[in-house]
């Protein structure tokens, strides 16, 4: 089987992780522009994170196999500090038509202040101008009323809901979502967001249409693995294949893929210049060596005293 | 022609017309705007607009490009790549302003971008102008970026400093790129740098970890004492491309005994002199 996770942070994790993702079967994934932890304060460091989302970070999962793609934006909560806001939007322009942006994001409410209402219009209104498709994060505190705002100021900003992913749902959030057409993509992200035995039942209620599922890993307690092992539980508890499929794949790869930045062939049959730039020619990178559909254990290594 | 008139050339023989036509009204536009913005947004558009194919060329092209620019070495760049070039030097009756810009895109630059600047490197008006982001650029991490400097590329022949071209041997032999596509190895050797190879060899060795045989060609020619004993002992207990390197660098060396060490390998010695072993065979297969 194979895995899209649309929605992870790469950037904080490390070289372990790639290599339990290339082995369970993941192929692509997605890396929104976010915070680090604590707030940037000048907007030099805000332009080197999002170069870093297309340079070393997309080189760097490419050594494990994976294709890198990356949503580009100006986060709820740094839209807060209005003189950086201001900055950043000015420089974005510079990233959202580079190669591999498959949206504008992750954009949306953290505190739902007046500022952040303003920075997620401002950043609709290039949307639309640009044609992109928008990743929206949705607030964790006040969560349902949060996410039904953010849907209808996209909506008055005109843009189309199937060119809106709505993330971070949960029980609460998903008819809101899904009534109104746009995607619904859900964070299975352990203690505080949704568990997966969960988005099992989610799966069997609501089916997988405009359904996708993301791991948002990042630099706290989270698991790069839950696509995959979601998955795997949705089989075993009988969903589907062709639901876990779409869920777990083709949902992402249809709404992300809307703008043509990301295709399936990127990692099927890549581009030879991608086979020299990203992978060094190699076909283990590319992914052509035939992956195992179980999920592997992580190497022992903390078992295994010697290394060379 | 100008590297920029053959760049334009051989892009507009494979790509559709639309494409051309929108590369063309680019590069005008480049050329004649001073909006810096202009650029970024246009040089970040070329891949949706001209595609990734390789740019297919004739030994005609490669002759042609030698010619105008001596050392440029255009195989293996992509359409996206020559693109992306050309709307640079769209600037070049501004070498100010192509430099500034320049920076700026490489500051933002991804992946396949990063490479296109680099490769440019030779084409560039000024050319002194660009050392410190070329030896910036050498500092990377991104293995593709790193090459797209150090191999087939005659900048760091033509405007590095010894210090700075001895990092880059050193590096490439790092990163595990192969040395023998860097322009003016042999003519670049020096002392320093085959003293820190030598370094590097017995770092290696402590190490018990394999050590590339090309790592010998800047060696040879200063090969004595010591080095002298190296090589003789990678003639004797190497791999076999590790002693074809071996005998290459042995016949390279000024020291009085290299000829004599070489000669126990009569095989080696005879396919160093016939000229049937070359440094771009000597990590080819037997």
């Amino acid at each position: 089987m194979k895995f899209i996770d649309p929605h992870i942070h790469m950037s904080a994790r490390t070289t372990d992780d790639y290599e339990r993702m290339a082995a369970a079967g993941i192929v692509a994934l997605i890396e929104p522009a976010f915070w680090l932890g604590q707030p940037r304060t000048n907007a030099g460091s805000y332009m080197d994170y999002l170069s870093s989302l297309v340079g070393w970070e997309r080189f760097r999962a490419a050594q494990f196999g994976i294709r890198h793609y990356c949503a580009i934006g100006l986060n709820a909560k740094e839209a807060n500090n209005v003189a950086l806001a201001e900055e950043v939007i000015a420089l974005l322009p510079r990233y959202l038509l580079k190669e591999g942006v498959v949206a504008l994001g992750e954009i949306g409410f953290d505190d739902q202040t007046a500022v952040e209402e303003k920075y997620y219009r401002a950043q609709l209104d290039m949307a639309k101008e640009l044609d992109m498709v928008v990743m929206v994060h949705t607030p964790h505190r006040d969560k349902k009323a949060g996410t039904v705002r953010s849907m209808e100021i996209a909506l008055e900003q005109g843009l189309a809901p199937g060119r809106v992913i709505i993330d971070h749902n949960n029980e609460e959030t998903v008819e809101d979502v899904l009534e109104r057409g746009f995607w619904a993509a859900f964070t299975l992200y352990p203690h505080t967001k949704m568990g997966n035995e969960r988005m099992v039942e989610i799966a069997r209620r609501y089916g997988s249409e405009r359904i996708i599922i993301d791991s948002s890993s990042d630099w706290g307690v989270s698991d790069p693995m839950a696509v995959p092992k979601t998955a795997r539980l949705m089989l075993d508890r009988g969903i589907s294949a062709e639901d876990v499929e779409k869920i777990s794949y083709r949902n992402a790869l249809a709404a992300y893929g809307q703008t043509g930045q990301m295709a399936e062939k990127d990692w099927l049959d890549p581009a030879d210049i991608d086979q020299r730039t990203l992978f060094e020619g190699n076909s283990v990178l590319r992914g052509q060596q035939p992956r195992v559909d179980e999920l592997q254990q992580i190497p022992e290594r903390i078992k295994d005293l010697v290394f060379k | 022609m100008t590297p920029r008139e053959l760049l334009a050339r051989w892009l507009s023989r494979q790509l559709q017309a639309d494409a051309t036509a929108w590369l063309e009204q680019s590069a005008a536009q480049i050329q004649s705007s001073n909006k810096d913005a202009d650029v970024y947004l246009t040089v970040s558009l070329v891949t949706r607009k001209i595609g990734k194919a390789d740019l297919a060329l004739s030994d005609t092209d490669l002759r042609d490009a030698n010619t105008t620019r001596p050392g440029w070495d255009p195989r293996g760049w992509s359409a996206d790549q020559a693109a992306r070039v050309l709307l640079v030097l769209a600037m070049q009756q501004d070498p100010s302003r192509l430099a500034r810009v320049l920076e700026q895109l490489c500051n933002s630059a991804d992946v396949s971008e990063l490479v296109a600047f680099y490769r440019g490197l030779p084409l560039y008006p000024d050319q002194p102008r660009y050392l410190a982001r070329a030896t910036e650029g050498l500092r990377t991490n991104i293995k593709s970026a790193f090459e797209a400097i150090a191999l087939r590329n005659p900048y760091p022949n033509e405007q590095f400093p010894e210090a700075a071209w001895n990092q880059m041997v050193l590096k490439a032999l790092f990163v595990g790129s192969a040395l023998w596509p860097i322009i003016g190895l042999d003519r670049r050797s020096n002392p320093a740098l085959a003293q820190m190879l030598s370094g590097y060899a017995h770092e290696r060795w402590a190490a018990g970890r394999p050590v590339s045989p090309e790592l010998w060609r800047c060696v040879g020619p200063y090969a004595t004492g010591t080095a002298l004993k190296d090589l003789e002992r990678v003639l004797k207990e190497g791999t076999d491309p590790e002693r074809r390197a071996a005998a290459l660098a042995l016949r390279a060396s000024p020291d009085p005994g290299a000829n004599a060490l070489l000669q126990r390998d009569a095989a080696l010695a005879r396919a160093v002199a016939g000229g049937e072993l070359t440094w771009e065979r000597v990590v080819a297969p037997a």
